[in-house]
Parts: structure tokens; sequence; C-alpha cells
């Protein structure tokens, strides 16, 4: 091979060496959901009320995991669905959330996540019903919840009344049998990202529940960041 | 060329000065500063502080390195300086230095003294590691403890590590559950450290606790609080994605005031210990007895309790 052809054939090697690296870089280290903002317009430390819609469904059938369970959030403008985990929110602000519960149920690892904590009046409404608890163990009643350690929330979500209809096969759900569960909850004053998680080992196919969405930003587990 | 040290360790004459001496005399208050800095200045200051006896003994270890490690680490500097300056290559002076021979005397006393300090310092530490009151360091013992408290019942705080936060159950006031950790002092406290998915380490840091939560394992620490106030519990072990988030806040108060917040929330948590299972030393979370009637209940066929399907890897 003469001298130009063998430093062609090098550069062309590196350049793909480099490429590939790039690549898996940008797509798994730097990748990452997008985050949906609902602090636009809105006063920090002024007690507005921002109201936050989100979904829980059995599959998601927008990823590269569609048989993994997964939240999506709504865009506040547009009223799109966004398969995403990472929202963001004004500090000092009453946040009125909305989660439609598709996913079937699972018992919680942990009855006592049951409680409903932190929330205003330490309640949230099931299809407009106030509840204080739920319990996994009794009934097959819970699919999710939605917990945030760093301001001591927990809400467990309520799951479609009948286990044997046919849940949502399309995400982001629009139809099929579903729970509304509605709370409310103050934001800290303190600005920062709180990390947020499902507490039910939802993650078929792993370990005990433990893997998959479970670990992954953007399925069962996400940000709340907190702006002023 | 100048004499080399193994000269003067050999006392073997030599018309030139005495370096072990030398040495020895730039050694010794630099030693005896270092070690009276650490001890009064920098040992009260040591971590993990004195909050409890288990982080008091913990104290009193680091303490007890850092005078055993200062003096020698401070010869080991003078030496090497002194080498550097005194024993550095001359112009000239190519000689080789003289053949080095065993010295039985020098051998002797060197086994001697390093036995003496190896065997001392096992003793100290089996000693330590019991405790000064032989009633456990902090440390997690295991199910079956060796050392115990020797003076009054133990508080017993049942701590559950789950991704990715601590809960914590106190059987002896009703059973109930929380997120908050109260213990109160100059009372023996006897930590129940577990598990319910993946391996976890609690780390109750001013109290010098450390005990690895292991799902199916009942991992016994104690200790005594001594002081009032606030302590950062964390997770010690790399158990998953918020590992770095698996943190909180315990409290140790007086014994009355820990009784009157044990009654209080016991009574505000009773629906929520109504759906706990029965207080035990550990929990199989992968089994729930009522769900699999709850499911039959509900149209779907259950397993025994057993909730993920056939297919899913169980944990080994």
């Amino acid at each position: 091979m003469s001298l130009p052809a063998r430093v062609v054939t090098l550069v062309l090697a590196f350049l793909a060496v480099a490429a590939v690296a790039a690549f898996v870089v940008i797509h798994y280290f730097l990748g990452s959901p997008p985050t949906v903002d609902y602090s636009a317009g809105v006063t920090a430390d002024t007690g507005a009320t921002v109201h936050v819609v989100m979904q829980e469904d059995p599959q998601n059938t927008v990823s590269t995991h569609p048989d993994w369970v997964s939240y999506f959030i709504q865009n506040p403008q547009t009223h799109a669905w966004v398969h995403t985990t990472l929202f963001k929110v004004p500090a000092g602000s009453r946040i009125d959330m909305t989660v439609y519960g598709y996913d079937g149920c699972t018992p919680l690892r942990n009855p006592v996540f049951g409680e409903v904590t932190g929330t205003i009046g330490g309640v949230e409404y099931v299809d407009g019903k106030p509840t204080k608890a739920l319990n996994s163990w009794s009934g097959c009643n819970v699919g999710h919840t939605f917990s945030i350690p760093g301001i001591n929330l927990n809400v467990p979500m309520a799951t479609p009344s009948n286990p044997n209809a046919n849940l949502c096969s399309t995400s982001p759900c629009t139809s099929g049998p579903h729970k509304t569960i509605t709370f409310s909850f103050m934001t800290p004053r303190t600005t920062g990202t709180y990390f947020w998680q499902c507490r039910v080992p939802c993650g078929g196919g792993f370990i005990d529940g433990f893997g998959g969405p479970m670990q992954t930003i953007g399925f069962m587990t996400g940000n709340m960041e907190v702006v002023s | 060329m100048a004499a080399p040290v193994a000269d003067d360790a050999q006392g073997a004459a030599s018309a030139g000065p005495n370096h072990g001496l030398r040495i020895f005399l730039i050694w010794l208050p630099i030693a005896v500063a270092s070690v009276l800095l650490i001890w009064i200045v920098w040992g009260p200051h040591l971590p993990p502080g004195r909050m409890s006896t288990s982080a008091a003994s913990q104290q009193w270890d680091i303490l007890v390195l850092g005078v055993i490690a200062a003096p020698i680490m401070a010869f080991v500097l003078v030496f090497g300086i002194y080498s550097l300056i005194v024993w550095r290559h001359r112009e000239g002076d190519d000689e080789d230095g003289p053949p080095i021979h065993g010295n039985t005397r020098i051998q002797a006393t060197w086994i001697a003294v390093t036995t003496v300090i190896v065997l001392f310092l096992a003793g100290f530490g089996t000693y330590e590691l019991a405790g000064t009151s032989f009633a456990g360091n902090g440390s997690g013992e295991g199910p079956s403890p060796i050392w115990k408290p020797t003076s009054g019942t133990p508080i017993q705080i049942q701590v559950i590590g789950q991704q990715w936060r601590w809960t914590y159950r106190y059987p002896q006031f009703g059973g109930f559950e929380t997120t908050e950790l109260e213990i109160p002092a100059n009372v023996p406290v006897q930590f129940n450290v577990t598990s319910l998915d993946v391996i976890h380490s609690f780390w109750a840091y001013q109290l010098g606790v450390k005990a690895d939560a292991n799902p199916g394992v009942n991992n016994v620490a104690y200790t005594t609080a001594t002081q009032l106030g606030k302590f950062v519990v964390r997770c010690d072990e790399l158990c998953g994605l918020w590992h770095g988030a698996m943190v909180n806040y315990g409290k140790v108060v007086t014994l009355s005031a820990f009784r009157a917040w044990a009654a209080k929330t016991n009574v505000q948590l009773t629906a929520i210990t109504k759906m706990l299972p029965p207080y035990s030393t550990t929990y199989d979370p992968t089994v729930v007895p009522q769900i699999n009637k709850a499911m039959v209940k509900a149209g779907i066929a259950g397993a025994n309790g057993y909730y993920y399907p056939p297919n899913d890897p169980v944990q080994p």
C-alpha cells in the first residue's frame, strides 16, 4: 500500500473511532429527556398556583423499551404529552397535580408508603374522593406512587377499579380504564433539584422488579427542578 | 564520604559526628510537639465527635492512631531530610560505603519491640471493638451480637432500607413505622438493621453507628447517645440511581421527650400501622400472602402471594 493510501486509511480509521466515541458520549451519557417547564410566567415565592398534569401508563410505545411502564408529563402550553419525568416549577408555589392512573396494580414493597404524606391536608383525591391511605396488600388498588423524599411527599396512585379490564395499550394513553388522582403540595422556597420516584417495584422482567424503568430517568423516576 | 547511619547503629567507632543522636534530638521536639498538638488541639474535634458512646470511642481510636502515627511520620521526614542534607553526594567522593553485616542485638530488639507493639494493638483493638463498656462500638454485629449493653433495657429501633429511603419501626411503642428517627439520650439503643431490596448501609455519622442493611438479615448495632442534637443518616453502600440522595436526619432528645413523641406518633399512625406486616426482624417483601386473596377476588390468578410473574428473575 502506498504512503498516501496508508495515511488516508489511518485518518479514516481514527475518524471512525472518534465518531463512535462521540456517539456513545452524546447518546448514552449526555442524552436526557426534555424538561417540561411549568415555571414560565409564574413569579416564585408568591404562593401562585401551578397545575401540573401527568399520567402513568402500563407501557410506553414511544421509546426503545415499549414494555417498560412509564410516566408522561403534559406540556402546559401545547397540552401534548411528553415522554419525560423532568419538570420545572417555581419555588414557594402551590402545585395542583393531576395524575391519570392507567396502569394496573402491584403491591408496594413496604406498605407504609400507602400513606399520603406531604400534601396539603395530608390527602389525595381519587376520582374526587378524599383518601389518606391505600392498602396495596389487602386490595389490588395501587399501581405506582409519586414520591419526592426531599419534601416528604408520598402519594400512592390508585388503579382502575376493574383489574380485568383491558388496559390502555398505546402511549400516551388517551382512553381506557383509569383513575384520576389529584393532590396539592407546596414547593420549597429553597431552589434546587428534588428527585422523585415510584416506590412500587414495577420493573417487570428485572430482579424483583427493581431494575429497568425504576432506575431510569424518563420512566419511573425523575427530577422536579425548583427555580426562583 | 560521610559515615552512613549503619555505622552508628553498629556502634562502630567514628571520628565524625553522632548522626543517630543528632537525628534523635531533631526528631524529639517535633514528635512531642505533634503529639501534644494532636492530643490537645485536634483531638477534641476529630470525627465523628462525641455524641454517643460509640462515637466517643471511635474518636479515641483515631486519636490513638494519630499520636502513634505522628512521631513515626516525623521520624521518616527528619531522617529523609537529614539524609539529603548530610549524606548527599559530594564532588570527588566516589568511594563505596563500608559493608553492612548482621547485628543480632538490633535484630532481636527489632523483633521484640514490633511483637510487643503488634500484640498490644491487637489487644487494644479487640477491647475497643467490644466498646469500653463491652456494649458494642456502633458497628453491625450480625443477628447474634456478642457484645450487648450490660445495663438497662435497650430501646429497639428497626432500621429498614429501601431504594432510596430509610424508615424506622419502633416495636416497643406500638410497632409504628416512620421516616423520622428519634432516639433518647443516655439510654442504650439497639438498631435492628435490614433491607427490603438491595444492600444498603445505615450510617448514623455523628452517633458512630454503621451497619450494613442486607435483605433477609437482621444486623444489630448498639449505641448510647450522650448529647442532645441532630445527626445525619446516610447510606454507605452504593445502592442504585439515587444512592447519593439517600440521606435524612435523626434527633437525640431527652427520654421524656422521646416517650411523648413515640406515644403521639403511634396514635397519629394508627391507620397505617394496621396495614403493616407484623413486626419481624426481617421481611420477605417478594411474598405478600394477603395479595393472593385480593388478586383471586379480583379475578387475577395469584401464585401464593408471589406477585412477580414466573418468568421474572427472582433474588437469588
